[in-house]
């Protein structure tokens, strides 16, 4: 079991008039919002508009066009965000538990195979392969790197995608944990997560 | 001068009269070379008026790696202060210096044929041209196969950084080799030493081709902006 | 475990997974097994040309290890996450071309014995074709990261790889070879050696760098 205790440090974000371009496409322009520890933002938006790109901007792997994009109260960067994308990051001959070695050796932190076995019901596909798991069950898999290592700020791209009802409960208490021990979750959503946010982010050009 | 042409617009202004200056520069100079190389130079003791194709070959070889260091020094301020100017200078480059290759891999066979009597030499200066041609195919295909420019572009700056390290060592290589493969007395390095009449005409080309260079980059790099405006103002009409 | 090592173990399983070396020895074998096809058996023939045939053989065979390298991690979002974690992206990438160099290259360089002998090497000389195989692969795969970063995003990019890494691959062929055929050794051997340190160092570096923009 990851240690899930409140963060060291509070941490939070500040977006200042951000503005994202894809290739000479501008998406967005003069963007702001600020969440504070223990927020939960719900980024909407229709299709294109940069709610993924809004997203990796603020995980840093998306360079601005221009604006600010301040994460504060951590104390190591590298060590403050966990991004859940579209894609996995899932390797299709490697085992469930092979996945959760290599994430706690990767991000620092402990395989919690108890947790992802219990709680996000991956149990009896353990030592599988990626590759026999269902869509949903593979969403569930990408979603335990939050687990694996605690980081204080979650940006997750779709993350009910392929979820039964029954992983969307699991989603939403992980979410509520999270927020309660100080955390921040940001997450792009087609439609509510169920758990109210406590605000929310339009993207539009 | 730099600074003053960082910026796209003031470079749009210098580079519009620029690029004819240079043209016209390197016009008076081939004018001038050529006839001077043809008709007023000495034929070469030993290989006659063969000697001539140097002055078409030589100036080729020193501008094409001059075109590649030009470009090695653009894509280093590309990648570290991100501009977009010395990104577009790079690439504009690269198309003049890849044919520059080409001519003096093709006079160089045309060359070896009556002096070497032979179209292709694997000789160490040759294999190294060759190596450099390579490489700028490699540049142009890379950045043709990238669509989104800007990443082209940075993709294209470390390969051509990479390059520019690779081709000393390809160098020293291949002189390695061939002193092993070749009995030295073939190639007498650097030729028979060329008397100051040779060093007229040979300069005079050297110059005329670095005009040239010039304002066919600065040419490229005004069509490369060019095009650059029409597509953004193509895109902001289809996205209002 | 470090992150170097979760890396390496990693990329080590998933290679062994993919087949290992199975496929690129299987190469190896066949592209050497045309030469005396093509060539017809001569004995002096082959010892002339074998050597050289044997290193562009593994230089081809470490090719085709190349294109995947860093595609798939591109596709399915692993890029990001190396992106997101807290060591430099370059150890990173410097594990995955130990791996490589692991899996691939040593196999190929032990395979370059039997081929060797086939293709009527002196015996005596093997050991050293084995040495400067595993030395030639390890500088092979520390260019081959460069060109593997720069096309991870070109669909179909086999070809535009080859055009880039030939000319990274021309300095350790051309002393990896002397090696084979006896020319020189002893210096042919501290070159082939600074081939691979310096492509092992670089490669990396210049990879990462371009991973970085392919993620964006």
């Amino acid at each position: 079991m990851s240690a899930r205790g409140p963060f060291r440090d509070r941490p939070s974000i500040r977006v200042e008039a951000l503005s994202l371009s894809r290739g000479q496409r501008v998406l967005f322009e003069g963007l702001s919002f600020a969440a504070a520890s223990g927020a939960y933002v719900e980024v909407q938006g229709s299709n294109g508009s940069g709610k993924t790109s809004l997203l990796r901007a603020i995980a840093g792997l998306l360079r601005p066009r221009a604006g600010q994009i301040a994460i504060e109260g951590a104390e190591d960067p590298s060590l403050a965000l966990h991004y859940v994308g579209h894609a996995n990051a899932l390797k299709r001959e490697a085992s469930v538990r092979a996945h959760l070695h290599y994430w706690a050796g990767l991000f620092g932190g402990s395989p919690s195979e108890d947790y992802v076995a219990q709680t996000l019901g991956l149990g009896p596909v353990m030592s599988l392969p990626v590759r026999v798991l269902s869509q949903g069950q593979a969403r569930r898999l990408a979603l335990s790197r939050l687990i694996v290592a605690p980081r204080p700020i979650w940006l997750l791209d779709e993350p009910a995608a392929a979820l039964d009802e029954g992983g969307k409960a699991v989603l939403n208490e992980m979410i509520a944990a999270h927020r309660a021990s100080g955390g921040i979750a940001i997450a792009a959503v087609h439609e509510p997560l169920g758990a109210p946010p406590s605000q929310a982010v339009r993207v539009a050009a | 001068m730099f600074a003053f042409l960082a910026n796209p617009a003031r470079f749009m202004v210098f580079s519009a009269w620029a690029a004819p200056v240079l043209f016209v520069g390197a016009l008076v100079l081939f004018a001038t070379g050529i006839p001077w190389a043809l008709f007023y130079s000495p034929p070469d003791y030993q290989m006659g008026d063969t000697v001539r194709i140097m002055y078409v070959h030589v100036p080729a070889a020193w501008w094409s790696m001059g075109a590649y260091a030009f470009m090695a020094g653009a894509s280093f301020i590309g990648l570290v202060w991100r501009h977009v100017l010395a990104d577009v200078a790079a690439r504009a480059a690269a198309p003049v210096g890849a044919v520059f290759a080409g001519i003096c891999l093709v006079t160089g066979s045309l060359w070896g044929a009556p002096t070497w009597g032979t179209w292709w030499e694997w000789d160490g200066r040759m294999t190294s041209m060759l190596v450099l041609f390579i490489t700028y195919l490699g540049y142009l295909a890379l950045w043709n196969a990238i669509e989104d420019e800007e990443r082209a572009a940075r993709l294209a700056a470390i390969l051509c950084l990479v390059g520019a390290i690779n081709l000393p060592i390809v160098k020293f290589s291949v002189d390695w080799w061939s002193t092993l493969h070749q009995p030295a007395s073939l190639m007498r390095s650097g030729g028979s030493a060329i008397n100051d009449e040779m060093l007229g005409p040979l300069l005079t080309l050297g110059g005329a081709y670095l005009l040239l260079f010039g304002a066919l980059t600065l040419m490229n790099m005004r069509a490369a902006i060019f095009r650059r405006r029409v597509e953004s103002a193509e895109l902001r009409k289809a996205q209002s | 475990m470090s992150a170097f090592g979760v890396t390496f173990r990693r990329e080590l399983a998933l290679l062994w997974a993919g087949g290992g070396a199975l496929a690129p020895i299987g190469y190896f074998l066949g592209a050497t097994l045309l030469v005396p096809l093509a060539m017809g058996p001569e004995r002096t023939l082959l010892q002339a040309a074998g050597p050289p045939l044997v290193w562009i053989a593994a230089a081809l065979s470490v090719m085709g290890m190349l294109e995947r390298l860093f595609q798939a991690d591109l596709e399915d979002g692993s890029l990001d996450q190396m992106l997101l974690s807290a060591p430099p992206l370059e150890l990173i990438v410097f594990a995955k071309g130990a791996a490589l160099w692991v899996a691939i290259g040593l196999p190929l360089a032990l395979t370059g014995a039997p081929i060797a002998i086939a293709l009527q090497a002196p015996v005596e000389r093997v050991p050293s074709i084995v040495a400067s195989l595993a030395l030639g692969t390890a500088g092979f795969v520390g260019v081959g990261l460069i060109g593997a970063a720069l096309t991870a995003s070109v669909k179909r990019g086999g070809v535009l790889l080859a055009l880039i890494v030939l000319p990274l691959f021309a300095p350790p062929i051309i002393f990896g070879a002397s090696v084979a055929s006896g020319e020189d050794v002893a210096a042919a051997f501290a070159i082939l050696g600074g081939c691979a340190l310096g492509g092992l160092a670089l490669g990396p570096i210049a990879a990462a760098a371009a991973l970085r923009l392919q993620a964006e």
